[in-house]
């Protein structure tokens, strides 16, 4: 999904940050954030962790709002902060959504969109700023003050918000995680537009497996305060160490075409770089592009084509690598499938009795996939 | 007519040091308000007890140390004499100093909690839009902070208009310069003209009523709530 990135266009980040008890401002930190990334400055760039694992942080550092304890963070060529100084939060040509919204609450809708756009480094026109506030879908809402919107309402208008400033990079910190599934179905199209029709990059900050694997093109796994895998999502999800970290959610994420229609079964087919699978038909257009979870759990092996089984979906694969899982009676098997990679979660004894070892040769079943967009 | 000249004369010296005095103290007490709002530093807490002493000192000791401190031996009389500013003891500029100090609490605690409401948060998305620190100041704390800013002038100006003690003990009383309502009352009182007394103590009870009544009912619940802190 995402090819080596330009030097031009990167996050260099190498730096810590350090958050101190405010009660006990010497001694040890309470919290530790060290990175050593780099980031392309293009699509989605995923930030996933449980709670406490300095995501947020990361965010607040890379806007502006957490000072940085010492290193550098250069975007794109630029410094916002190294040996030499640092820029302030509002010199750096970023957009930030929170996870509430944080509109001006004694501004109306209109006047939070102006509050940005007066500001933008390069004053948008009328034009521009009707197109973000259709394409968001609030040109309706202008005239409302932030307490008489829905939270679904209010996220949008602070998207709008944040783009209007007109950002080299935007910031999306959890910004879902406040509102219940009813308004996260009703951001979620609004995201997948945003990174498919506008040409910003997007760091995004979750703890939702499903949200990553929607909308990322690369991802950053974080633990305690550090990096724990990070690359292209789909190369991430796969790695054996990573599952570890996701439990159940583990699997792989590939992206593919929708080329054929069988309406007689009521099914789609979908080619990928790895081949192609029948899934049921949910509407899609012939032609589109979707993405689709395949979890590890869904994924079983065997040695030969079973012709005489009730999964419709079986490809040719390679061994490349196995690994313990969290459950002591599982494996985690890395299946290579045409250039896309599968995981499977078979119990060792399976393993055993069908000999697996590295690159060999056999078929895998998949049982189930997930269409994600 | 049921007040004489002087009466009027101490009704626009009352009216003139309450309007100097708050336009000062909501200089002042703006930049302490924000402060203290927003420190984590352990002087915090003195700085928050001393700017609340007036609230509890008698004051008779407040003007009593004002008085020294602005006499000709003191400090500040020493500062201000050498400035060619002569002393400030029984002068309106006296009055003013003393006013400010007897009033800071009324206006930089209504201030301190309007500022602690706002929260970091919409500071913080106004510095992301863009906003620097001034631009912030006006264009997010001004207007949040706006019902805290009109209930620490209401009570700053109140509280001054209402002082006593303290114009006594550091500007006496002198005609048109240092003899406000409060200390006309008391002449009245002494010389026992209890109906001129009474002209100028009702229109003070009126007063005060009025503009109180005036800020609970423009005001939302922020403001009306700071009111309730104190006094």
């Amino acid at each position: 999904m995402s090819k080596a990135p330009d030097h031009n266009q990167l996050i260099e980040a190498k730096f810590s940050v350090k958050l101190s008890d405010p009660l006990r401002s010497a001694g040890a930190p309470r919290f530790e954030l060290v990175i050593d990334e780099q980031l392309a400055t293009r699509g989605v760039t995923a930030v996933f962790g449980p709670s406490g694992c300095g995501k947020t942080t990361l965010l607040r550092a890379l806007a502006g709002l957490q000072p940085i304890h010492s290193g550098v963070l250069r975007v794109n060529g630029v410094a916002w902060h190294d040996q030499a100084g640092s820029l302030q939060a509002h010199q750096r040509p970023v957009g930030f959504v929170f996870q509430e919204a944080s509109l001006f609450e004694h501004l109306s809708v209109a006047g939070n969109l102006e509050f940005a756009s007066k500001r933008a480094p390069e004053r948008l026109g009328p034009e521009q700023i009707e197109e973000i506030t259709e394409f968001l879908e609030i040109d309706q809402l202008l005239p409302q003050k932030p307490a008489q919107l829905s939270g679904g309402e209010r996220q949008r208008v602070a998207i709008a918000r944040a783009l209007l400033v007109s950002p080299e990079l935007l910031l999306m910190d959890e910004p879902l995680a406040a509102l219940d599934q009813t308004r996260k179905r009703e951001i979620l199209p609004f995201l997948d537009r945003l990174k498919s029709e506008l040409d910003l990059p997007i760091v995004y900050v979750t703890h939702a497996l499903d949200e990553v694997t929607r909308l990322a093109d690369d991802l950053l796994i974080m633990e305690k305060g550090r990096v724990g895998a990070s690359g292209p999502v789909d190369e991430v999800l796969t790695r054996l160490d990573v599952p570890r970290m996701l439990g159940e959610e583990a699997g792989a994420v590939v992206e593919g075409t929708v080329t054929e229609r069988d309406s007689q079964w009521q099914l789609l087919r979908v080619d990928f770089n790895g081949g192609h699978l029948w899934l049921r038909d949910s509407g899609e257009a012939i032609g589109q592009c979707t993405r689709i979870r395949i979890l590890a759990r869904d994924v079983s092996l065997s040695l030969a084509d079973e012709q005489a089984s009730s999964i419709l979906n079986r490809l040719p694969a390679t061994v490349i690598g196995m690994a313990d899982d969290t459950d002591r009676a599982m494996l985690l098997i890395r299946l290579a499938v045409g250039d896309a990679m599968l995981l499977a979660r078979i119990s060792k004894k399976s393993a055993f009795q069908l000999r697996l070892c590295q690159n060999q040769q056999l078929w895998v079943q998949i049982k189930s996939v997930a269409v994600l967009h | 007519m049921p007040l004489s000249t002087a009466d009027w004369a101490a009704i626009s010296l009352s009216l003139q040091l309450a309007t100097v005095t708050t336009c000062i103290l909501l200089l002042l007490g703006t930049p302490l308000a924000w402060w203290l709002a927003r420190t984590g530093s352990w002087l915090k807490g003195p700085v928050a007890a001393i700017v609340a002493l007036p609230l509890v000192l008698p004051p008779t000791v407040l003007g009593f140390y004002l008085l020294m401190a602005m006499s000709p031996t003191g400090p500040v009389g020493h500062l201000t004499e050498s400035l060619g500013l002569g002393t400030l003891p029984f002068t309106f500029w006296g009055l003013v100093v003393g006013s400010v100090c007897y009033s800071l609490p009324f206006v930089v605690q209504p201030l301190q909690n309007a500022f602690a409401a706002i929260g970091q948060r919409p500071l913080e998305m106004a510095a992301t839009l863009r906003a620097g620190a001034w631009d912030r100041f006006f264009y997010i704390v001004l207007p949040m902070a706006l019902p805290g800013f009109i209930s620490a002038s209401v009570l700053g100006f109140a509280h001054t208009l209402g002082e006593f003690g303290v114009v006594l003990m550091i500007g006496g009383n002198i005609p048109g310069e240092t003899r406000v309502v409060s200390v006309q009352i008391y002449d009245h009182v002494e010389a026992l003209d209890y109906a001129q007394a009474h002209w100028l103590a009702g229109g003070m009870i009126v007063f005060s009523f009025l503009i109180l009544l005036l800020l609970y009912l423009t005001s939302d619940k922020a403001a009306a709530g700071s009111l309730q802190l104190r006094s």
